[in-house]
């Protein structure tokens, strides 16, 4: 790698992780660079989702570096560590907390003392219900939000949960499979929300939508069989052929 | 500062139906003892001491019925070994009353309990020291259980234990407690338990006024302990937990450490379920292993089916009705019972998933909507979202 470590939001180098045998990560090296919005493709277990547990500490490598703003090594911090050092995540089902209202939800994920006691006297501040509302108004959802999460349609669960991302305002964002299940039109709406957010973050999608990629119009690094096979932009990867054999072509 | 707090907690957490209920819990807690008490027995209205002490020790199950609702219903962890905490608790207790006997026990030793005496014990252990303290064993109540919830808990849930495999290793916290505590050198009376005991503060327990006293310390520690709930539940952290009951690893993902949470609203179980249980002790004059045994905490997740769990009102009123229900069917069809219990408890799960309380909660929403007009919902039109994104971010 020429890049220095420092320069980067995301660094991994030479990552392995294999379940029983199967290698679900071969030496995997990506960089992402702060303010960059990545996006990820590729077939089907490929490594993706692991990719992104590795990265939010739901798995731990069998080997390798795994940096986070040069300077901080992700392999010996657990979930909830990592989101406090700003890395949030979406998971490719959608993953709300449906007993709660909307607003609830958006609440929860507000930047907030995470520790029992204080969150049994917390009150949400001017500040916080505002935040909250400005969140609500960004995802459309204002006017559903006193309805519980759990009568939302999926796509707009999928973008609650982008609002709760916004709400935790992480420098990373990690979005799984955004649009999966969405109408044409939820999907470029999705795009552009996405391209707002990226505007202010760092932000790194998963996605299995070609068009949906193209939309977004930024570097693609493509994964197989848990390494990287290529990576530039949509029309460069695309014209390649291993890519085309392994992917784009079936 | 901390009075101001507490109020606004308070306020926050006592909405129309929780003050509702305190109001009824506080009008029983009064009238039964009163009529107990001032009303001669031949009077029609007049409660019996029998009956009192019954209703007494339903309300104590009630408070440890509260105490499994918060964890499991709120939390959604199943523990079937609650009714551990709740037999600790009473044994804390029963090892005061053991002391308030004093020489009065049948040896007529000063120093030492009759069951210590009949094993030829010379000397108190040093775990029964200072339980001649009332206050102290009031503190046991509470430690001793809460202390045992935090260790199990920390390593339990650290652990990421979840789901069955928690449920069963509470079982078989208990089912071992039960076997250490029914072996004579522990120290806690063995197979006969704690049992003779005449006192509590100087008074009489046979007699119908400390009776009427200890059913409104027990209609007292249930309202105390709801609000106690309420509060949890109406704070962000009782958002939390309910939270982690429903996607535990997005409240990870949000930064929350959920094992801290599940510790602490575990720990706050068992020492509720610990009161309860020093307060049944005194009621029903008893303390031996079998309290501990895995069928009891069963029993008690019957309680909190059946009223409605995630209610807090519910697992009461459960606790209350399944009890009555046994009363009844142990006098009138001892053999039967148990199939009752299990036919209730399959009947509530299949066809009442949210209990008493869920059943009355859809049938007034019923009436409501066939008697009055239909409200009319509320449509939001998909609108462009990147023009407001600006603003939120």
């Amino acid at each position: 790698m020429a890049q220095q470590v420092s320069d980067t939001i995301l660094y991994l180098d030479g990552v392995n992780v294999s379940f029983d045998g199967f290698k679900a990560l071969n030496s995997l090296s990506l960089v992402v660079e702060p303010g960059e919005m990545r996006a990820i493709i590729g077939p089907n277990g490929a490594g993706k989702t692991t990719m992104m547990d590795v990265i939010t500490g739901k798995t731990r490598p069998n080997t390798g570096t795994v940096m986070f703003a040069g300077k901080t090594d992700l392999t010996a911090l657990d979930e909830a560590a990592i989101a406090a050092l700003g890395i949030g995540r979406k998971f490719q089902k959608p993953t709300v907390f449906e007993g709660h209202t909307v607003a609830d939800n958006i609440e929860l994920a507000l930047k907030s003392d995470r520790r029992v006691w204080p969150n049994l006297i917390w009150k949400a501040s001017k500040a916080a219900r505002d935040r909250v509302e400005e969140i609500l108004e960004a995802i459309d959802l204002a006017g559903q939000r006193d309805d519980l999460a759990a009568t939302l349609s999926h796509g707009q669960k999928q973008w609650l949960e982008i609002g709760m991302l916004l709400a935790q305002d992480p420098k990373l964002l990690l979005v799984d499979e955004p649009v999966a299940g969405m109408t044409d039109a939820e999907t470029a709406q999705t795009a552009d929300l996405l391209k707002r957010i990226a505007e202010t973050h760092s932000v790194i999608v998963v996605e299995h939508d070609m068009a949906f990629v193209r939309d977004l119009d930024v570097k693609v690094t493509v994964l197989h069989e848990g390494s990287v096979l290529a990576e530039g932009a949509l029309d460069h990867v695309s014209a390649d052929e291993r890519v085309i054999e392994v992917y784009l072509g079936r | 500062m901390i009075a101001k707090t507490a109020g606004a907690l308070l306020l926050g957490a006592i909405d129309r139906k929780a003050g509702a209920f305190l109001v009824a819990l506080l009008a029983v807690s009064v009238a039964v003892p009163a009529l107990n008490l001032a009303l001669p027995p031949t009077h029609p209205l007049h409660v019996s001491t029998f009956a009192m002490a019954l209703l007494g020790k339903y309300l104590c199950y009630a408070l440890l019925a509260l105490s499994v609702d918060l964890i499991w219903g709120y939390c959604g962890i199943l523990s079937l070994g609650h009714g551990a905490f709740f037999a600790l608790g009473g044994y804390a207790m029963g090892m005061h009353l053991m002391r308030e006997i004093g020489s009065r026990g049948v040896y007529g030793n000063p120093d030492l309990p009759d069951f210590m005496v009949f094993l030829n014990w010379p000397e108190l252990p040093w775990y029964w020291q200072g339980f001649d303290s009332f206050w102290f064993a009031a503190l046991m109540v509470v430690a001793v259980p809460g202390a045992l919830a935090f260790v199990f808990g920390w390593f339990a849930f650290r652990s990421r234990v979840t789901g069955v495999y928690l449920s069963i290793i509470t079982q078989a916290m208990t089912f071992a407690l039960m076997l250490a505590f029914f072996r004579n050198d522990m120290g806690f009376g063995g197979n006969n338990g704690l049992t003779d005991f005449k006192d509590i503060f100087g008074f009489n327990l046979q007699s119908d006024s400390t009776r009427g006293a200890l059913f409104v310390a027990s209609g007292l520690a249930l309202g105390l302990g709801f609000v106690l709930c309420r509060i949890v539940i109406a704070s962000r952290l009782g958002k939390i937990l309910v939270a982690i009951r429903d996607a535990e690893s997005r409240v990870r993902f949000l930064g929350y450490r959920a094992e801290a949470f599940k510790v602490f609203t575990f720990t706050l179980s068992a020492c509720l379920a610990g009161v309860a249980g020093a307060l049944y002790v005194p009621q029903v004059g008893i303390i031996n292993p079998g309290e501990f045994a895995p069928a009891n905490s069963i029993e008690v997740v019957i309680w909190v089916a059946v009223g409605g769990r995630g209610t807090l009102v519910g697992p009461v009123l459960g606790a209350l009705l399944v009890n009555f229900a046994k009363t009844w069917f142990t006098g009138a069809l001892p053999e039967i019972w148990l199939f009752a219990l299990g036919g209730l408890f399959v009947f509530v799960t299949l066809f009442l998933p949210k209990g008493i309380l869920g059943l009355i909660g859809t049938l007034t929403a019923r009436t409501r909507q066939f008697g009055g007009r239909p409200r009319p919902t509320e449509t939001a039109e998909p609108g462009p979202i990147d023009a407001r994104v600006k603003a939120a971010e």
